[in-house]
């Protein structure tokens, strides 16, 4: 059965017989994380051309965010960067807060910015873990992933659900944390230290890593810079750009934490950078947790918020509330607004449009991985094939995050 | 007045003895192949982080002997779909099907490549068995570790008591 | 964000118009189609708008100018972003490309040309690159309906 291609390469093979050789990696291949396609054209093992295809987890999200209520969006928004769901959560309700004009509860400000920050750790975690697998190194691996292990059971005891949470809410937060949470949490970062040490252990000083990654896949600050990159992308390039810092916002002005940055711009600076941004996140979450105070996590605003159920049940006016919330959506007032936070790639930007209905006029959502994408072809160009797999693996593109 | 009975005959002849060592070869060949897997991993999305847990340390999925995954198709036998399958992504779903030999297996993992998931629009395949067929689905976006360990044991139950025809036609 | 650049803003790029919005704390300026390459220039080389952000499109269907195209942009230096409008007509969605000023373009206007329709004149490969060689129509146009599906591969009959 003849089967369709879905993309047209930029580059034709040449009808001069000069040995070069075109060839296809992926879409369904480990090393692209099975949704990135990646035409090569290969002089012996050199890349001299490369045509980075993506848009093969393109399911809509922007098109699903018409229909439905600013509230039912949450699931949807998870499932952009599905490593760090959380980050994506807090993203949207802060667009969302912010045409609304809500200001956020003291308590779930340090709530989100902590969970935000657990998420981070996860979303390195990740990248760390399937970079150093498509090395070979299956130990790190393995070893890695029983640490990512404690951390979704751990969120999966507060949000109930293990990678897609759906845990934020207009106006705060889904429920409140457990007994208990905060004594496992010391545990898991106890374990985090435990783990991390011995990747930095395997992995720091290792030839054959050394080899593989050092001055491979080189991105200079220049060309971060023009192509949009952000995040440890541009950080391991030299310049200490991170929204938290530069335009703080939920907790993070109150924090001390640096920003680390890499010198040349290759494999090992990324590595480097998101191995020290988890120290990073680590201590601030040690932070987070002594600045924790009782309190309410939702803001008591009718417009978003769904009331309480025994109010629901008992009083009229709670009930149509409830009911109103539910079937038509909050009524966000008309207008448009950017806001950005700093995801685990990069700038993860919510530009959303509303027209003061129940539902979203218009969502938008700046990926950094698809951003990232454009810059891809410079970095292959020039290495090896092998090079292809580890820089591939540096540049953590999440699918669902670059096609939405 | 003589009656003419026609025999009902099945179509083909059984020996009662030869019976006995089909249903041995079966139950032999079927014990191997199950506890045998080679999964081709098709990891489009979420659903991939619950791949990568259940293939580790604490869920292990190498107690099953299906860990080891092969990731050319012409290697592998048991096809997971895992993540949502976009119309983009179906020509390439359909050519590694058939790049693959038999016997192959196909488990759709997880909401999206068993129906597409909450992704109703123009961009999402409604579900993988529109193009190739699937042995079992796991529901869950994305399923919990042990769901997918249930499906494997489901999968190997089936496998096990499965017919397994090993020339064309006959045996 | 320095309080006199809005300001500043609005007197080299558009004098004639009354003060700009700041939108959470980001200036907008309202702008002309024929003026959007020169007044990106003009951002990246005398404001220090080093980064290109975001180009986006919204879809007013009732409108004689169907289409607003949005961009955003971020200044490295001065940690400041400024979001950029136009609006383009639905007969001639037509308007310059940025490539020539920043790479993050390339990417960004392929996918807004795949999702509306919008022509990058000047952006040679306008490709698909969300959706795929054969998809007929521009999903994020208001009069695509969802669920119309083009699938490439024929289903198989159960």
């Amino acid at each position: 059965m003849k089967i369709a291609n879905p993309v047209r390469s930029s580059f034709e093979p040449t009808l001069v017989d000069d040995g070069r050789v075109i060839v296809n990696i992926g879409p369904s291949h480990p090393a692209t994380h099975g949704t990135v396609q990646i035409i090569t054209e290969l002089d012996g093992e050199k890349v001299t051309r490369a045509d980075v295809h993506c848009g093969y987890l393109h399911r809509g999200f922007e098109k699903e965010c018409e229909s439905h209520t600013w509230h039912n969006l949450m699931p949807y928004v998870d499932r952009l960067n599905y490593c760090s769901g959380l980050i994506n959560d807090f993203a949207y309700c802060q667009a969302v807060e912010e045409l609304l004009a809500i200001e956020i509860t003291p308590r779930c400000r340090v709530l989100r910015t902590l969970l935000s920050e657990y998420s981070r750790i996860a979303d390195h975690i990740t990248c760390v873990a399937a970079g150093l697998m498509e090395l070979g190194a299956m130990t790190a691996f393995l070893y890695l992933m029983t640490l990512r292990d404690y951390i979704y059971e751990h969120l999966a005891d507060v949000t109930g659900a293990r990678v897609t949470y759906s845990y934020g809410r207009i106006g705060g937060l889904a429920r409140d944390l457990p007994e208990g949470w905060l004594k496992r949490l010391d545990e898991v970062l106890d374990e985090y230290e435990t783990y991390i040490g011995r990747i930095h252990g395997l992995m720091d000083r290792n030839r054959i890593f050394i080899d593989r990654m050092r001055r491979v896949g080189t991105l200079t600050q220049a060309q971060a810079i023009d192509y949009g990159c952000t995040g440890p992308m541009l950080r391991s390039t030299g310049l200490a750009r991170d929204v938290r810092k530069d335009t703080p916002y939920l907790a993070y002005a109150d924090l001390d934490f640096e920003v680390p940055v890499g010198i040349l711009g290759d494999n090992y600076d990324r590595y480097v950078v998101r191995m020290r941004e988890m120290d990073e996140s680590v201590h601030m979450i040690r932070q987070l947790v002594d600045m924790l105070q009782p309190g309410p996590i939702n803001v008591d605003d009718p417009r978003c918020v769904l009331p309480e159920k025994q109010l629901v049940y008992s009083e009229i006016e709670s009930l149509i509330t409830h009911f109103k919330l539910i079937i038509d959506g909050p009524r966000v007032p008309a207008g448009d607004v950017y806001s950005s936070q700093e995801g685990a790639n990069g700038e993860l930007g919510f530009y959303i449009v509303s027209t003061g209905q129940g539902q979203p006029y218009r969502v938008h959502c700046r990926a950094p991985s698809f951003v990232h994408m454009g810059v891809t072809h410079l970095m292959l160009q020039g290495g090896q094939l092998a090079d292809v797999v580890p820089t591939f693996g540096s540049i953590n593109m999440i699918g669902g995050e670059c096609d939405r | 007045m003589a009656r003419n009975i026609i025999p009902i005959q099945s179509a083909v002849v059984k020996e009662p003895t030869f019976d006995y060592f089909t249903t041995k070869k079966d139950e032999l060949v079927g014990w191997a192949r199950k506890f045998s897997l080679f999964p081709y991993p098709f990891v489009t999305a979420c659903c991939g982080m619950e791949f990568m847990s259940v293939s580790s340390t604490i869920y292990d999925t190498d107690r099953f002997g299906a860990a080891l995954p092969r990731f050319t198709p012409r290697q592998a036998d048991l096809m997971m779909v895992v993540g949502t399958v976009t119309h983009k992504q179906a020509p390439v779903l359909q050519r590694i099907y058939e790049q693959m030999c038999e016997p192959k297996w196909v488990m759709a993992f997880g909401a999206c490549a068993t129906s597409g998931g909450f992704y109703n629009n123009y961009a999402v395949l409604q579900g993988i068995d529109k193009l190739i067929p699937v042995d079992i689905y796991v529901p869950g976006c994305p399923p919990r570790p042990e769901t997918v360990i249930d499906a494997i044991m489901q999968l190997q139950e089936q496998i096990a008591n499965e017919h397994h025809v090993i020339l064309k036609g006959k045996f | 964000m320095d309080a006199n650049l809005p300001e500043r803003l609005r007197l080299r790029l558009t004098p004639e118009a009354p003060a700009l919005t700041v939108s959470g704390g980001m200036p907008v300026v309202m702008l002309q189609p024929a003026q959007w390459l020169d007044a990106v220039r003009t951002l990246k080389t005398e404001f220090g708008f080093d980064m290109m952000l975001d180009v986006t499109a919204v879809d007013w269907p009732g409108d004689a100018l169907r289409f607003e195209v949005v961009l955003h942009l971020y200044s490295t230096r001065d940690l400041v972003r400024v979001r950029l409008k136009t609006r383009v007509p639905e007969a001639e969605p037509v308007i310059d490309s940025l490539v020539s000023l920043y790479g993050a373009a390339a990417f960004m206007e392929r996918e807004c040309h795949d999702m509306f329709g919008i022509v990058f004149r000047g952006n040679d490969d306008l490709r698909p690159i969300l959706l795929y060689e054969g998809f007929v129509g521009h999903p994020l146009r208001k009069d695509y309906p969802k669920h119309r599906e083009q699938p490439l591969v024929p289903y198989r009959d159960v």
